[in-house]
């Protein structure tokens, strides 16, 4: 007879997600551990502790914290949800852009660039309005539309300057007259849950920043669009970001993998939080059947 | 029963029976973001402030 499951969640603050991950836990009968990610540390000697577990789902709101936990717990041989591998292709949007073209995915005109200089050429050539992203960032958090040359030049500027050195990493995307939405989907394994739109008058449509949900038919093509995104990921439980384009239609904006879901669940009436604790559950028993 | 005093506002507030430790509340007075401690007793701190790198 195999051994109880016992599963790892790693978190920095309970919010409505985890408290319905919690709950499907204890629902599900499942032996878990709840793990701070403010207190606790690896020692790379002695594994053993950690080793304890079949599985762990991180649900850090720390993109570094998580991703730094996902690659020691992956070096230890634990599966995690998601893998330190698709944490990386998602955590960055010039990783996210590069995977999504090696995949031949649609997405918008991105262009990178390591100073104000050649960024500044990059967008001259390209023409306005432009939008600069922070390639690691969230929540809608330093965006900027960039209507002119006068404005181009003080974000770049500002960005060198008062950032640190990852935001003279300069990502440069064309800017997209979206439908006064977009689209954001919630995919567990091989299967789209749910998808909603993200309604606001702003050009910045995050629910962080305003933006409404509202429930989004998955249509074939969408289907088919955010199954392959995730895959060109690596797969697991991730939520695809899309935009519809006036010309060129559906593309792949960007892929979160520690997403939130606390306007998708009840607009939906999925139960997204039992889906994942589903995932997690047969991560861990396919890990134990190799042993 | 849990009642906490706000750290920012003195306001007196009382959690809810489904309230976990590490849960973000919100000061219904000043509106100051509070983490709930501990449980039985009671306590909150000022909630950590939005980092660069959180989110998704």
């Amino acid at each position: 007879m195999q051994k109880r499951l016992r599963i790892g969640v790693l978190y920095s603050r309970v919010r409505v997600e985890e408290k319905w991950i919690f709950g499907a836990m204890e629902k599900r009968g499942i032996d878990y551990e709840r793990l701070d990610d403010r207190a606790i540390s690896f020692d790379l000697e002695n594994p053993a502790p950690w080793l304890e577990f079949d599985a762990v789902l991180e649900r850090s709101i720390s993109y570094t914290s998580g991703l730094y936990a996902l690659r020691l717990l992956n070096a230890f041989g634990i599966p995690t949800v998601n893998t330190a591998a698709v944490a990386e292709a998602c955590g960055d949007k010039v990783t996210t852009s590069a995977l999504l073209a090696k995949a031949g995915l649609p997405q918008p005109r991105n262009m990178v660039a390591f100073t104000p200089e050649s960024a500044l050429e990059a967008i001259e050539r390209f023409g306005y309005p432009v939008v600069l992203k922070p390639a690691v960032g969230s929540w809608g958090r330093l965006l900027a539309k960039v209507n002119d040359r006068d404005a181009a030049e003080a974000v770049l500027e500002h960005k060198s300057t008062l950032g640190s050195v990852q935001h003279s990493v300069f990502y440069i995307q064309e800017f997209i007259k979206k439908p006064g939405r977009d689209i954001r989907a919630i995919i567990v394994g091989d299967r789209v849950l749910t998808a909603i739109y993200r309604k606001s008058e702003h050009w910045i449509t995050n629910t962080a920043r305003g933006g409404e949900g509202e429930l989004c038919p998955i249509t074939p093509e969408i289907e088919s669009l955010c199954l392959n995104a995730a895959a060109a990921m690596g797969g697991g439980v991730l939520a695809v970001d899309l935009v519809e384009h006036p010309e060129r239609g559906l593309l792949v904006n960007e892929v979160n993998h520690t997403m939130e879901f606390h306007t998708a669940q009840p607009i939906s009436g999925v139960d997204i939080a039992d889906e994942i604790v589903n995932y997690v559950i047969r991560a861990a028993k396919a890990k134990q059947e190799q042993a | 029963m849990n009642t906490v005093s706000c750290p920012e506002c003195s306001a007196e507030i009382t959690l809810q029976d489904n309230t976990v430790v590490g849960e973000i509340i919100v000061c219904p007075d000043c509106g100051v973001d509070l983490e709930v401690k501990s449980l039985n007793p009671a306590s909150v701190d000022l909630a950590p402030m939005e980092q660069e790198d959180w989110g998704e």
